[in-house]
């Protein structure tokens, strides 16, 4: 390790909407490291990476690069000074080839027609240093799977001289066998000197890959340690354990009593992304889905929905045998998605806030709909929707909250009998939480019964009865309401689990052990 | 090809689209036209490859030929050109008032009409990139500005075209007409510059993704405008050639449809109308298909509107063709993949088939 970092990020501090998500972050980048950043859901790492990215601006902080001050005003401007990014969506044409994406934005030229012999000779030159001989540099990128389309964003970073290269969850969408040829490549990088920024999820890559170790909290740098003196249930404990910041709201009737038949149940339930999934919701009843961003959580909600299918076992929906093949039949059958983009997925954003009510009412059952959505006022009433244009409002001007509310009014009118909520929360103010956390207690009040889906461990565990954990797409165990963030995360990660002395918590442990450190072990969700 | 470290798609079929590609499939589609009209004609005891027929044929191919190339290198950059109908009427009437029948204005006339486009342009370029209406719009509005102009002003023909300059719509070299090598020289200059020019590789990268381009260090505008100024030129080389065909510059062009048969020829090509696939070679092959068509039919002499429900039906079942080829492979993890035995250690439950309700299978959906 070099004396002096080759980038510097210091007191970095950033405001949106007036809610700070970075507090003052130091980050020191040295060539040939992989830094490793790490944090719970909205702790502020992708804001960090963007920020080094030149995608947001610091409200305040320096950026220094070689000891000199840098500021990135525009993403150009920060690959230009030799700081490269991969995000997760990549930033690819897939009509141009290897060579021409590569070069894109600064083709080879020679006697002002592009030279692509050249361009493709320096790619195919880029990709033999890096062990990477497979894949041609004429080949189209839509051509491409999605580990090599990665490969070649990161090929493109390095023609560019890139000094820094930072990676959103470089392995959220590779296979296992293609996760190794992402650590050879991180190998030659790290040879080549080039500094590494790292987010991840999953435990293992970052105890694998990771010389450094950074743990953001709440927006705050909570520690940075070499990643040989930390262990992974400290690290876990690092990233959790909270003060309880929230209340919620307790059972309208006391605990246990309220619990009725069996509404949704779900054998073996399983498609491309999920496998073996065994789920019961009983009327009633809260039970929270957990796991990490990309366990299966989501993909569980769209197979029950009818986006997607479950392709194997089957769906019980108050006993009776559905296929929910599209949401039509699930919403026929009583079934009811909050979805976690409620702007793309549950608004029309430029109709009002009444059409908006009645969308499902007037898709599903075209002839009652009117009779039904005489109920809507009343609704959007009891859920304290405030619209200064009253309900012929547009929805888009109204606030995160509100329109939220809108989506809950939506599906409420059609009287489900199974709701699924993913991220019901998820950008809405503190008061427009109390109001969803309170919904949802009266709807199990009237016997509804609630698949709640959250990143935010707090609220999965203050709200639900039961929690059913996932990890990798599998069911990892099962954890009563009310455990401990650290049991649930050890759980979904797959680390080992925390020696049972100094806390001595008597709860029951998970009904299937953790898996120890499965192959894939990853680490909760990105912060929207 | 791949690196056998590096997912082989296991599932990549090898279908004729993906072998031959979209350009390949459209040639292929046109020699398929070609025989199938030369056999129908021959059954009625004529021939499709007289000379009279081959020139028909290469003549309308060059007149929608420049107005369909201009309109790929727009359409590519993810934009659209409604006004070149418009365009190449604007042109005929300039080309003829400026020449006024003197041999010696002839390059004036020229200058003065494809200048006058190249200006219609660079305003359909501006207005698309700066001002950010939808192209649609923008150029549906300019078309309408210019008709506007020509109604109000030119009535009946125009000016008048100097014999010299009547060549270029008459003079032929053996069956070729001189129009279709100017169109077929303009072609192979496009390819070339779309193959190897920075513009040519921006304009597909604006056209893919523009926010791609953009971070990527693009300047995004610059290739929009570039292929608008072009598609405008281009048009108005059109209507110099419809004005050497007349002998007089005529408004009245504009009424033909020029603007939807050659975004028609663009798609039957194989590029994509939202931009950033595809390319003028493919169009060349959709121009040719077309003007077959016509050929034929004029020379069967059927009924103009059996060749009309025959061309959109030919247009419709080719971009559906397209899109059939273009599904993509979505960009997720496979974790579970279908048909796979899934691990050992899960007993994923046998559906039992019988439940209460019917014995309708809840296993089973493929991709």
């Amino acid at each position: 390790m070099t004396a002096r970092p080759l980038l510097r990020m210091k007191g970095i501090t950033k405001s949106f909407l007036g809610v700070r998500v970075l507090h003052g972050v130091d980050l020191d980048l040295y060539p040939g490291d992989l830094h490793a950043l790490v944090g719970e859901n909205g702790a502020g790492k992708s804001t960090l990476m963007k920020v080094l990215a030149g995608v947001h601006r610091a409200d305040e902080g320096t950026i220094e690069l070689d000891g000199a001050p840098v500021s990135f005003e525009h993403p150009v401007r920060a690959q230009r000074a030799g700081v490269a990014t991969v995000f997760q969506e990549f930033n690819l044409l897939p009509e141009l080839t290897v060579a021409g994406n590569v070069h894109l934005g600064r083709e080879i030229r020679r006697r002002g027609r592009i030279d692509v012999r050249a361009m493709e000779r320096a790619t195919g030159d880029l990709l033999d240093e890096l062990g990477l001989e497979g894949i041609s540099p004429r080949a189209k990128v839509r051509s491409l799977s999605v580990a090599e389309q990665q490969v070649v964003e990161i090929v493109k970073a390095l023609s560019q001289d890139a000094r820094i290269i930072s990676m959103d969850e470089p392995t959220a969408s590779l296979a296992d066998h293609e996760v190794e040829v992402l650590y050879r490549l991180i190998a030659r990088l790290r040879e080549r000197d080039v500094a590494l920024l790292y987010v991840s999820h999953r435990l293992k890559e970052i105890f694998d890959l990771a010389t450094t170790i950074t743990v953001l909290k709440d927006g705050h740098r909570a520690t940075t340690v070499p990643s040989g003196d930390i262990r992974p249930a400290e690290l876990v404990r690092t990233m959790v354990g909270r003060p309880v910041s929230q209340v919620f709201p307790d059972h309208l009737e006391p605990r246990g009593e309220h619990v009725g038949e069996v509404r949704l149940d779900v054998r073996g339930g399983g498609n491309e992304q999920v496998d073996g999934i065994d789920l019961t919701v009983h009327g009633g009843e809260i039970v929270g889905l957990a796991g990490l961003q990309g366990s299966g959580r989501t993909e569980i909600a769209r197979a029950l929905f009818g986006m997607d299918r479950f392709t194997r076992g089957q769906v019980r929906v108050d006993g009776r045998r559905v296929d929910p093949r599209s949401p039509r039949r699930a919403v026929r059958a009583g079934v009811a998605l909050v979805s976690e983009d409620r702007k793309t997925q549950g608004l029309a954003l430029n109709q009002s806030i009444l059409a908006n009510g009645r969308l499902a009412l007037d898709a599903v059952w075209p002839l009652g709909a009117h009779r039904r959505s005489r109920r809507l006022p009343g609704i959007f009433d009891s859920l304290e929707l405030v619209a200064r244009g009253g309900h012929g409002q547009e929805v888009r001007f109204l606030s995160g909250g509100n329109q939220q509310k809108v989506v809950l009014a939506k599906w409420l009118a059609a009287d489900p009998g199974v709701m699924v909520l993913d991220e019901p929360t998820r950008g809405i103010d503190v008061g427009a939480k109390q109001a969803v956390y309170r919904l949802m207690r009266e709807l199990t009040a009237e016997g509804v019964a609630i698949l709640l889906i959250s990143s935010e461990l707090p609220e999965l565990i203050g709200m639900s009865d039961r929690l059913v954990v996932l990890d990798e797409g599998r069911v990892a165990g099962e954890l009563p309401g009310g455990s401990d963030e650290e049991t649930v995360m050890a759980l979904a990660t797959g680390a080992p689990p925390e020696e049972p002395a100094g806390k001595g918590h008597d709860r029951p442990g998970p009904r299937s052990g953790p898996s120890e450190n499965g192959p894939r072990s990853q680490h909760e969700g990105a912060a929207p | 090809m791949n690196h056998p470290s590096l997912s082989p798609s296991p599932l990549a079929p090898r279908s004729l689209y993906s072998r031959l590609g979209t350009t390949g499939l459209v040639y292929v589609a046109l020699v398929v036209i070609l025989a199938v009209s030369a056999a129908l004609v021959s059954a009625q005891g004529a021939s499709l490859f007289t000379p009279a027929n081959t020139v028909d044929l290469l003549a309308r191919s060059s007149l929608l030929g420049f107005l369909a190339i201009g309109m790929t290198l727009v359409i590519l950059c993810r934009s659209l050109d409604l006004s070149v109908g418009y365009v190449a009427a604007l042109s005929t009437v300039v080309a003829a008032t400026v020449m006024a029948g003197e041999p010696e204005r002839m390059l004036l006339g020229v200058g003065a009409a494809l200048g006058v486009c190249a200006l219609v342009g660079l305003a359909n370029g501006i207005v698309v990139t700066k001002l950010r209406v939808n192209p649609f719009i923008a150029t549906l509005g300019m078309g309408l500005i210019i008709k506007g102009y020509l109604d109000t002003n030119f009535q009946g023909p125009a000016g008048e075209i100097p014999a010299a300059f009547q060549l270029f719509g008459y003079t032929r070299f053996g069956l070729l007409p001189l129009s279709a090598v100017v169109m077929l020289v303009l072609a192979a200059a496009a390819v070339w510059m779309l193959a190897r020019t920075r513009l040519g590789h921006h304009m597909y990268a604006v056209g893919g993704d523009a926010e791609v381009a953009r971070l990527s260090g693009v300047r995004v505008a610059a290739p929009v405008v570039t292929a608008h100024v072009l598609c405008s030129v281009l048009a108005g080389v059109a209507g110099l050639l419809l004005a050497a065909r007349f002998g007089t510059g005529n408004a009245l062009v504009y009424d033909n449809g020029y603007e939807l048969e050659a975004i028609a020829a663009v798609v039957l090509g194989g590029t994509y109308l939202l931009g950033g696939r595809g390319g003028v070679a493919g169009t060349i092959a959709g121009v040719f298909i077309l003007a077959t068509l016509d050929t034929v039919f004029n020379v069967l002499a059927v009924d103009p509107f059996v060749k009309d429900v025959l061309r959109g039906t030919i247009v419709i079942a080719a971009v559906a063709l397209y899109a059939r080829g273009q599904l993509s492979r979505a960009a997720v993890r496979v974790r579970f993949p279908s048909g796979g035995r899934p691990p050992p250690e899960e007993s994923p439950g046998p559906p039992d088939g019988g439940g209460p309700s019917a014995p309708e299978p809840a296993v089973g959906g493929t991709r």
